[in-house]
């Protein structure tokens, strides 16, 4: 029960991240290997907007949500946008996705130096709750509250709202959009926004929940976002946040039951299996953008 | 149908349409009067999408000039193009199969109809084409191919149009269907509609135009009226032979 408890709220982290990570796949057919970098600003700004600008977590984190989508915005514009029109935008946005990724890691380097930096004590009050035999801290409450208001909020913005509707038309056909009269570019600007939005919370929620901010703290996560939306279906929001509870939960038990030293070992030989197994991942078929 | 002169709503002067280093479309000019429905026909490779493709936006025309109504709307990107009243149904059909029926139809219509007005016009497009009506909450994907092209014209029409753009509309259906889909061209147009429209079915396309074109290798090769045209040993050779 212990287990499950931290299972989920490692979980909700790798689905928040996932989300973003897959969100700009899906309508770009671009993996945005900046993302992580986002992630970790944004994690930098909430304890800058904390520690030095003493603003309460509350107003904090938006803000910090903020920034991180805006800077998806600027990312797309420096290192996706011209690239658009070349045959190989696929690989060349990689490319420089990763040049960015790179420019970000340094800033912060720059800013706030190679050490860890925590949160000021006291910044999420500590409280624990027993409930069915487990500790819950209301820290891990938060995190996980926070997240699901996050998933239902975008699921209400990609069903039911104009934008939501435009984001998956142009992931299924932006040729089908721009002939609806669909502002392409204006969409993707979007994708990228909610995107890097989805990092940057996911960012802030890791730094509350471990209290260690690193410049190169994205880099674990990385690769454990790719391995989530690759096991939920490239594209798909629903496998991505099925997918990161999934590891999330995996992680935790296999720490428990086996030691940390078999957490990336036993969760990549899972990812693998399941791949062989179905090979688009779990919500994969309907993911794939038509020709 | 008769030839009286109209003003002009759209009028193309000297395009120049390619793609790298093949020129599809080598100076036409051509246009199209007010509430009329003009035809350009040509063989495979002609260049006929590639007009209706710079018209609407999806490609930009190396040169030439483009106006609707007096309007320089040459190169406008995709969505001002459909914002001035350039509605494509695309070769194709470029229906969204996995969304719905209806949210193919809000698509188009949400940016063009006045606040307030979407479900009424979506409503009376359902009546129009009572099958997108039943089908309404189904996945678009899930429609047969004339179906499809209902959804298409249904969508154009939500967009408003000044000027409805249809590439090929009778493409890929039986006889049958092709027969409802001219009647549903002729009635579109009853109803007001301006309409450009390319086909391979020369016979079919003559039958409905008042005027016509014939492009071959990028280039207009004859035009005049439709009942003309259809009449033309040259047309009747190439186009009109054999009854396909
Ligand atoms: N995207 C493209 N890239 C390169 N060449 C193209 C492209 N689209 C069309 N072409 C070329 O331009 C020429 C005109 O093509 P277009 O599709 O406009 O002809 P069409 O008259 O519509 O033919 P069809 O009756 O077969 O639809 C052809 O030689 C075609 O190969
Ligand atoms: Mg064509």
């Amino acid at each position: 029960m212990q287990q499950a408890v931290n299972g989920l709220f490692l979980g909700s982290i790798y689905a928040l991240f996932a989300l973003g990570y897959t969100l700009v796949f899906g309508v770009l057919d671009i993996l945005n290997l900046a993302h992580a970098a986002v992630f970790m600003l944004a994690s930098f700004v909430a304890l800058f907007l904390v520690g030095r600008s003493g603003l309460h977590i509350l107003v904090a984190f938006p803000l910090a949500v903020l920034f991180a989508g805006l800077l998806g915005v600027v990312l797309e514009r420096v290192a996706f946008r011209p690239l658009r029109a070349r045959a190989d935008s696929n690989i060349s946005g990689l490319i420089s996705s990763i040049a960015m990724a790179t420019v970000f890691e340094a800033l912060a380097l720059w800013i706030w130096g190679p050490n860890v930096s925590r949160f000021p004590f006291g910044t999420i009050p500590e409280r624990q709750f027993q409930v069915a035999g487990a500790v819950i801290s209301r820290l891990q409450l938060t995190i996980v509250a926070v997240a699901v208001a996050i998933f239902l909020l975008l699921t209400w913005l990609v069903t039911r709202t104009r934008l939501g509707r435009e984001v998956r038309a142009v992931a299924e056909s932006p040729r089908a959009a721009r002939i609806l009269g669909v502002d392409v570019d204006r969409v993707i600007a979007w994708s990228f926004f909610i995107s890097s939005a989805l990092g940057g919370a996911a960012g802030v929620l890791f730094g509350l929940a471990f209290n260690a901010i690193q410049p190169d703290m994205g880099r674990g996560v990385e690769l454990k976002g790719l391995a989530v939306i690759i096991l939920g279906g490239m594209g798909s929001m629903p496998g991505a946040v099925v997918a990161g509870f999934a590891l999330g939960l995996t992680e935790v038990f296999v720490v428990a039951h086996l030691g940390a030293s078999w957490r990336d070992a036993i969760s990549f030989a899972g990812l693998f299996l399941i791949l062989v197994l179905r090979p688009r991942g779990l919500f994969g078929a309907a993911a794939l953008r038509e020709a | 149908m008769s030839d009286a002169p109209a003003l002009p709503l759209l009028e193309i002067e000297d395009l120049h349409v390619a793609y790298g280093h093949v020129e599809a479309v080598r100076g036409v000019s051509l246009s199209v009067p007010e509430g009329s429905i003009v035809t350009l026909i040509g063989p495979n490779g002609a260049g006929k999408t590639s007009i209706l493709s710079a018209l609407a936006g999806l490609h930009r025309p190396r040169a030439g000039t483009v106006r609707l109504g007096g309007a320089d709307v040459t190169g406008l990107p995709a969505h001002r193009a459909v914002a001035a009243g350039l509605s494509l149904v695309p070769e194709g059909r470029a229906i969204l199969g996995r969304m719905t029926v209806e949210e193919n139809l809000v698509l188009a219509g949400e940016r063009r109809q006045p606040p307030g007005a979407l479900l009424a016009a979506i409503d009376e497009q359902c009546r129009r084409f009572p099958i997108l009506g039943e089908r309404r909450g189904q996945l678009a994907g899930s429609l047969s191919g004339g179906q499809q092209q209902m959804l298409a014209f249904a969508r154009a029409l939500l967009a408003r149009p000044r000027i409805l753009l249809l590439d090929e509309p009778s493409m890929g259906l039986s006889p049958i269907l092709v027969g409802q889909i001219f009647e549903m061209v002729e009635q579109i147009h009853r109803e007001g509609a301006t309409i450009l429209l390319v086909e391979q079915n020369a016979r079919l396309a003559l039958s409905v135009a008042h005027h016509a074109y014939v492009l071959e290798h990028g280039k207009l090769v004859l035009s005049g009226p439709a009942r003309e045209l259809a009449e033309d040993p040259r047309v009747q050779a190439a186009y009109l032979g054999g009854g396909h």
